[in-house]
């Protein structure tokens, strides 16, 4: 099946502008547009060349390897991959339920994870964007434009990353690519020192997140016009949900509603994922589009990541976190906020949810306990998810009785939310760029809607105005008549005309 | 014939080392507490003489230190440019001719291999890697063997001969083509006699003989290599000395 501005009805003597690289990390996207002589837009993809290389890599390897090799599928988010896969393989070793302290270790983790990559994607990534414009001068649009122009704000968007990343060395020992969760459990708990060196500076980090939520609520209030149209689309959304219904974004069960906000499905147990989830082959990518089986691939597509948990649950846990869901929703009105640049807003919430998190677990004793791993009945099937930063992460696996995976699967969330990254380049296509000529500003507008998902670290290249663009236009013979490339200072030019 | 111990001494790069008869001139230095780099070598067994990481100039005359016995007033040097290269170049062909994929292997932190090669700053395979198919025996119950990490150092054939009296290890072929065998028809561990609790389960330098299940329970930070580079680091075998 098709969606409107997926294919072009004539595609004869369209010209073609291919936005190219777009990511690099889980794998490389591009955007290809192709424009008709008045530069209309007709046909709008984004393509994602996902690295599926690694599902097959890892049979044959023994399975506690696994939660620190899948580790190497991100820069950006490897502790997500490392606690899903650690969560699917406590299935393996029979672990139903963690000790207090592996919980809390691996909960720390994850919300370390949860602010440090939030931190990352609004500060460094986005608050370029946001803070400047769009289309605002390319030279100063990045994280040092930001230092000279808002000091405190990039100061404290630095420090809140740098704690995340504390967090995380504290509990996995490394900031990037530790080893703390292993099947079952955790191989270690805080010392008291860890624990108060974390402890000095949360109520900084309490106080500058607050901050963060208050400012992009604050765009919303001031240019609504902007805030909750650009490049909107209405779809259903799923996360997982903790098992009071509240936002958990470490255990739960999932959860999905429908664009009106009414649900869809409740309580499903994630080990069922396959009996809800399907996914669909198109010829033009390598990337899958998920959807929900029971809707069919048409109207069954969904978003994952911030603005789903948000609108998910029915009430966060810690009070601040809580107050400001509590605005975000009322603002929405009667319908979901389904605006794209409504992920900030709900990612800012988060990330206050996740130190209010973090000191409460600061607090509690168990974290400092001995108990750290469990075993019970040997299962040969696991399936573990997580909420990670970007949207809701699987991971799958079969293990023999030598101990050796024989099965993997990952659906991650770039993937999930495939199919609404698409509608958002469309819609912002249709918006902004649709019978206008091409400029660097306009282009931007199309990686403002992409990143506003959070994809990957190949952006934060591109908020620091280094990512080098190509757009060809070619004639429907694919012949390259011209070309517009952003160098990696920023530059348009048109260095070479053919045919 | 020695009389004393501290009779005879060499010079290892401008340090006075003594040495008994017994000793070679690895041992010595060991017992003095200076390094020479090694992998082949475990205090515990006989010198092997193959891994070569070990080679010293011992009056000019390039020989293995952990075969090599010393004299009295021999000028030893181990830790120069030269020889510290050519010790590069062999953990480089080590690197490239197995797959050693230390960001996931359980070893590391713990592995001789990776720590030697630490030592002499190696920043790259330099060499292309060979990328063998060696899968994994995981037939037996409790223990693994990932042959992928192979430098056949021998410690496993040596433990299991002279210390178990088993010969569950052998290395089998020639040159390029050598490899890890156990001694079973059907080539899998399981079907060897191969305990747990054999010297032969506890004595291999990289990642290849492993626990089933454990692995990754020290955390970072508490592996025999994370506070101090092995050159700093009394062997294993000597540990609890
Ligand atoms: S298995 Fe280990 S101890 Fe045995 S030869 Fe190979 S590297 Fe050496």
């Amino acid at each position: 099946m098709s969606f409107v501005l997926e294919t072009a009805a004539n595609p004869e003597n369209l010209r073609r502008v291919a936005i190219d690289p777009l990511s690099r990390v889980e794998g490389h996207g591009k955007v290809t547009i192709l424009l008709d002589d008045q530069n209309k837009v007709h046909q709008v993809r984004l393509h994602i060349v996902e690295f599926r290389g690694f599902e097959k890599f890892i049979q044959g390897r023994p399975y506690w390897e696994v939660p620190v090799m899948v580790q190497r599928l991100c820069g950006i988010c490897p502790v997500s991959h490392h606690l899903a896969a650690s969560k699917a393989l406590d299935e393996i070793v029979g672990a139903k339920q963690l000790t207090p302290t592996a919980d809390k270790m691996r909960r720390l983790m994850h919300y370390g994870q949860i602010l440090q990559s939030h931190a990352l994607h609004f500060f460094h990534l986005s608050s370029p964007d946001l803070l400047f414009g769009f289309d605002s001068d390319i030279a100063k649009r990045n994280i040092v434009g930001i230092a000279e122009q808002h000091p405190e704000i990039a100061r404290q968007g630095v420090l809140l990353r740098k704690f995340g990343q504390e967090v995380i060395r504290h509990t996995a020992g490394k900031r990037i690519h530790g080893t703390g969760a292993v099947p079952g459990g955790v191989n270690k708990s805080l010392s008291i020192t860890e624990r108060d060196e974390l402890l000095k500076d949360i109520d900084d980090m309490m106080t500058w997140s607050l901050g963060a939520v208050h400012l992009v609520k604050l765009m919303h209030q001031q240019n609504p016009a902007l805030y909750d149209h650009f490049g909107a689309f209405k779809a259903n959304f799923m996360s997982m949900v903790g098992f009071d219904g509240g936002m958990d974004l470490y255990h739960g069960h999932l959860r999905a509603r429908d664009g009106a906000g009414n649900i869809l499905f409740d309580g499903v147990h994630y080990q069922n994922y396959s009996q809800i989830i399907e996914e669909e082959v198109k010829n033009w990518t390598y990337m899958k589009f998920p959807y929900l089986k029971s809707m069919g691939a048409e109207k069954g597509w969904y978003r994952v990541g911030p603005l789903s948990r948000m609108q998910n649950c029915d009430f966060i846990s810690t009070p601040l976190a809580e107050l400001e869901r509590r605005d975000f929703i009322e603002y929405s009105g009667v319908m979901p906020m389904h605006a794209p640049l409504g992920y900030h807003w709900a990612r800012m919430i988060e990330m206050l949810h996740a130190v209010e998190v973090i000191k409460n677990l600061l607090h509690d004793s168990d974290i400092l306990g001995n108990d750290l791993i469990i075993t019970g009945e040997r299962g040969f099937e696991g399936v573990g998810v997580i909420e990670a930063p970007r949207g809701t992460l699987i991971h799958h696996y079969r293990v023999d009785e030598n101990d050796l995976v024989t099965m993997c699967n990952l659906i991650v969330s770039t993937t999930h939310n495939n199919q609404a990254m698409n509608e958002a380049v469309r819609r912002v296509a249709q918006q902004y760029l649709h019978g206008h000529e091409i400029t660097e500003g306009l282009l931007n507008h199309i990686e403002v809607a992409v990143r506003a998902f959070d994809p990957c670290l190949s952006c934060a290249t591109h908020a620091l105005g280094k990512m080098p663009l190509e757009i060809e236009v070619l004639n429907a013979a694919s012949d390259q008549l011209s070309r517009l490339s952003r160098s990696s200072e920023g530059i348009l030019s048109t260095p070479s005309s053919v045919v | 014939m020695f009389q004393n111990k501290d009779t005879y001494t060499f010079l290892l790069d401008g340090k006075t080392i003594p040495f008994t008869e017994e000793q070679t001139i690895i041992q010595a230095a060991m017992a003095a507490g200076e390094y020479i780099p090694h992998l082949c070598f475990n205090p515990e067994f006989k010198p092997h003489g193959s891994c070569k990481i070990c080679t010293v100039s011992a009056n000019g005359r390039q020989t293995a230190s952990c075969t090599q016995q010393p004299q009295a007033g021999m000028v030893v040097e181990s830790n120069t440019p030269q020889i510290n290269g050519e010790r590069l170049a062999l953990l480089q062909m080590l690197f490239v001719e197995g797959n050693h994929f230390c960001p996931s292997c359980e070893k590391s932190g713990d592995c001789q291999l990776q720590a030697t090669a630490y030592e002499m700053n190696m920043m790259s395979s330099h060499f292309d890697h060979f990328f063998p198919d060696r899968p994994v025996d995981a037939s037996h119950p409790e223990y693994l063997l990932d042959f992928n990490r192979c430098i056949l150092c021998s410690l496993c054939v040596r433990a299991s001969s002279d210390v178990d009296g088993k010969d569950v290890f052998s290395l089998a072929g020639r040159g390029i083509k050598t490899r890890l065998i156990v001694n079973a028809e059907s080539g899998r561990l399981a079907d060897t006699n191969f305990s747990g609790d054999d010297k032969a389960a506890h004595v291999c330098p990289v990642g290849v003989i492993i626990k089933k299940r454990v692995g990754f329970a020290v955390p970072i930070g508490q592996r025999s290599f994370d506070e101090h580079p092995i050159s700093f680091t009394p062997h294993p075998a000597l540990k609890d000395n």
